[in-house]
């Protein structure tokens, strides 16, 4: 008798998988819009995206597939989505199977979204030289860059000028602080975080020195890296506690430049206990939601313009593989089809300091401010600038260590 | 014979009737979360056997899973839970990127190079929880899980401090070893030869070493009685030392397959979770090599497959994970209850009796 109510529990859900099976030709078809790109062999545009972290972060890689989402909207094309492709994550998954599977589901181009990807994205490019594909944050079509790879006629590069971002950043950082101390939640170190952690520095020195007035001395900045772009347990360090290290230090402001919302979550827990703190969380517009009330603002990337106008010129069979580093739309940071790099203004900043910071943005924006001038030097003293010497993008780009006036380590060799 | 086949059909049968439910109850589960069933197991099978690229791919799965099958295997036999498999996977990787790094030899030196160094590294990092546990007194369990922290510790440091990329400092890993190191590649099918015939030797080593040696009778008395084995004459200690070095071996080598033949750089995650899936595989299999080695192939095949759920179906990457959970977890509850039945019909011929 038990044996026979078993085997009937058993077969349910067997019955149910078939009565599944029977009616499991309702996937829906998403909508298209009027204007559907219909490429060569008459199927509609198809983006490859190959995300390293979640699609879900509310940071980069969530960033990444909204760009993408943009652009493949206008132009009625598809997506093949694949997150959390790492060594950790995904550890029997490489680049190149991924971009074969993604060509052979009828991908027209393939956007690898890492700096991590480098590897696994050079060799995909070398395997299908008739695909078009975007390293994002990569410099391999940068003909003057370091990396470049000429024989590589498909891979091209996108980049926000983040720079501008994150001196945003530090500015309204500087501005807010009452203890004068700042720290920087760092990824991994290598020549674009030792860049933006560079920038952030820029801009809290400038706001805290020229707005402020106040003593260079008096301001505290450090970064402590956690190892990778995001929190791997037993791997890296793990964010959460790293912040909590920060306020116990006395910081009362963290700029993140991870790619979750370690931060900016911490930090608003930490405000609800009654502390007086402040997060700059980054990457993606709406992170400051995740805790409104202690958010001084979040420098973004709005990927969706030039993942755009890639998509369009794959469309066109006008693809180049070009290097593409891409400022603000400066007449409006914030506007979603123009700027490659915005930046939005929390709750948690005051009044008066939303208006000195739109005066900086201004600042930057009609070239008056402009931070990579020198005398700059480097923690050790050496210089990266001499008296009035302004930065080459070679020099910003890869950025050999951090300033003097930061706390921290900078992997330099 | 044929009370002998019977017997066999016996004892099969509840794995062959748990591994179809347990695909059930995944495809329910996936299901549930709008993903049609016979889609999912076409997309799943062919995913990873639809080309021969795709049976490279799990062939290059299934041979570092089944080289940690049949080094668990040696130590379940000895009756040791040599939890520590994940940290002796990693000392071999450390050991043979080691070589790949600073040997500067003929490609075929070194790589021979770094199987030795990979099979020494993971030797040595058994031997050690060997010496904890025989002459220690230290549980295997915790001794391999302390041992295997401490190896994860070991690349992180690499990685991040004297094999780092130049001016970089991420958890992502080392610099690419130089290309002709590489374990060679058959570019038709994806495939490394020499890791997937290590995979197979081991098995087959690992069988034969058990079923028809005189080391292997001895470690199976080791295993099933320590002071009865003592009793007969069997240096018990020596041989569970010898079990411990033999599968810390094969745990290198799988170690040594993972940097040369699939990452081809020492990442901190080298280990890929393979020393875990394989102790759940063994434990499926009853401890025997002959039918972990299929099982292996079944998960390398869900584990490759299930990346086509995320690409064709647009499912949550951590879908393909909960899948192989619950097939693990409903293969292990299919095989529990078959042997509860069992027992129930054993007392009640004894009470007939």
């Amino acid at each position: 008798m038990r044996l026979k109510r078993v085997i009937l529990l058993m077969l349910a859900p067997a019955l149910l998988l078939l009565g599944a099976a029977c009616s499991s030709d309702d996937e829906a078809a998403p909508a298209t819009p009027a204007v559907a790109a219909t490429m060569a062999d008459g199927e509609p545009l198809k983006i490859g995206m190959i995300l390293v972290g979640p699609r879900d972060d509310r940071g980069w890689s969530q960033a990444h597939l909204e760009g993408a989402q943009y652009a493949a909207n206008a132009l009625g094309g598809e997506l093949i989505v694949i997150d959390k492709v790492n060594p950790a994550d995904s550890p029997n998954v490489t680049i190149p199977q991924v971009v074969e599977d993604m060509i052979e589901q009828g991908a027209d181009l393939i956007f690898a979204t890492s700096d991590d990807m480098r590897d696994g994205i050079l060799e995909a490019a070398a395997l299908f030289p008739d695909v078009p594909m975007i390293w994002a944050s990569g410099d391999n079509a940068w003909a003057d860059g370091k990396g470049h790879r000429p024989d590589l006629a498909n891979l091209g590069n996108i980049m926000g000028e983040m720079e501008y971002g994150k001196m945003i950043a530090g500015c309204a950082a500087a501005l807010q602080s009452e203890s004068g101390q700042i720290s920087y939640l760092g990824p991994l170190v290598n020549d674009e975080t030792r860049r933006l952690v560079n920038s952030t520095y820029l801009g809290a020195r400038h706001c805290w020195t020229e707005v402020r007035g106040n003593d260079v001395t008096d301001l505290a900045f450090n970064v402590t890296w956690i190892g990778f772009w995001f929190n791997i347990p037993g791997v890296t360090l793990d964010p959460t506690q790293v912040v909590n290290e920060f306020h116990a230090n006395g910081t009362d402001v963290i700029v993140s430049g991870i790619d979750t919302t370690e931060a900016i979550v911490r930090t608003g827990q930490v405000a609800a206990e009654g502390r007086t703190v402040w997060a700059v969380p980054y990457d993606y517009e709406a992170a400051c939601d995740q805790a409104p009330e202690v958010c001084l603002g979040v420098p973004y990337f709005h990927w969706g313009p030039s993942y755009l106008e890639t998509a369009r010129a794959v469309v066109d069979g006008t693809f180049a593989p070009t290097f593409r580093w891409i400022g603000p739309d400066w007449s409006d940071i914030n506007n979603p089809d123009t700027t490659a790099i915005g930046f939005l203004k929390g709750d948690g900043l005051t009044e008066e300091n939303a208006e000195l910071l739109d005066t900086f943005i201004a600042g930057l924006a009609d070239g008056s401010i402009s931070l990579w001038q020198g005398p700059l030097n480097f923690q050790d003293g050496s210089p990266l600038l001499a008296a009035g010497e302004t930065a080459t993008p070679l020099q910003i780009w890869y950025m050999p260590a951090l300033l003097q006036g930061i706390e921290g380590a900078a992997a330099a060799n | 014979m044929i009370t002998r086949a019977a017997e066999t059909l016996g004892t099969l049968a509840p794995r062959l009737i748990a591994v179809p439910v347990a695909l059930a109850v995944g495809l329910l589960l996936l299901w549930v979360a709008d993903a049609p069933p016979l889609q999912t197991l076409r997309l799943l099978i062919e995913g990873s056997l639809g080309s021969q690229q795709r049976i490279g791919d799990t062939l290059m799965v299934w041979a570092p899973l089944a080289l940690a099958c049949a080094a668990l295997v040696v130590t379940f036999t000895a009756g040791l839970w040599n939890i520590g498999v994940e940290g002796q996977i990693v000392a071999g990787a450390i050991a043979a990127t080691w070589v790949a790094r600073e040997l500067s030899a003929p490609p075929a030196v070194v790589m021979a190079s770094m199987l030795v160094a990979g099979t020494a590294g993971g030797a040595a990092w058994a031997g050690l929880l060997g010496v904890l546990n025989v002459r220690g007194g230290v549980h295997e369990i915790f001794g391999g899980l302390g041992l295997t922290f401490v190896a994860t510790g070991a690349v992180i440091y690499l990685v991040l401090g004297p094999w780092k990329r130049a001016g970089v400092a991420s958890t992502s890993g080392t610099d690419l070893f130089p290309r002709e190191v590489w374990f060679p590649t058959m570019a038709a099918l994806r495939v490394s030869p020499l890791a997937v015939g290590l995979g197979v030797i081991a098995v087959v080593g690992v069988f034969l070493l058990l079923r028809r040696t005189r080391f292997g009778l001895r470690l199976r008395a080791t295993g099933q009685g320590r002071a009865a084995a003592a009793r007969l004459g069997v240096p018990t200690e020596r041989y569970l030392m010898y079990a411990f070095l033999l599968s810390g071996a094969l745990a290198g080598i799988a170690g040594a397959v993972l940097v040369g033949a699939q990452h081809h750089k020492l990442v901190p995650s080298v280990s890929g979770g393979y020393g875990f899936l394989g102790i759940l595989v063994v434990l499926l299999a009853s401890y025997r090599i002959h039918w972990a080695a299929p099982i292996a192939l079944f998960f390398a095949i869900i584990a490759n497959g299930s990346v086509q759920l995320q690409l064709r179906l647009d499912l949550h990457s951590s879908l393909g994970g909960v899948f192989q959970g619950v097939l693990v977890l409903a293969v292990l509850l299919a095989g529990g209850w078959q042997m509860r039945r069992a027992r129930e019909r054993d007392r009640k011929a004894a009470a007939r009796a």
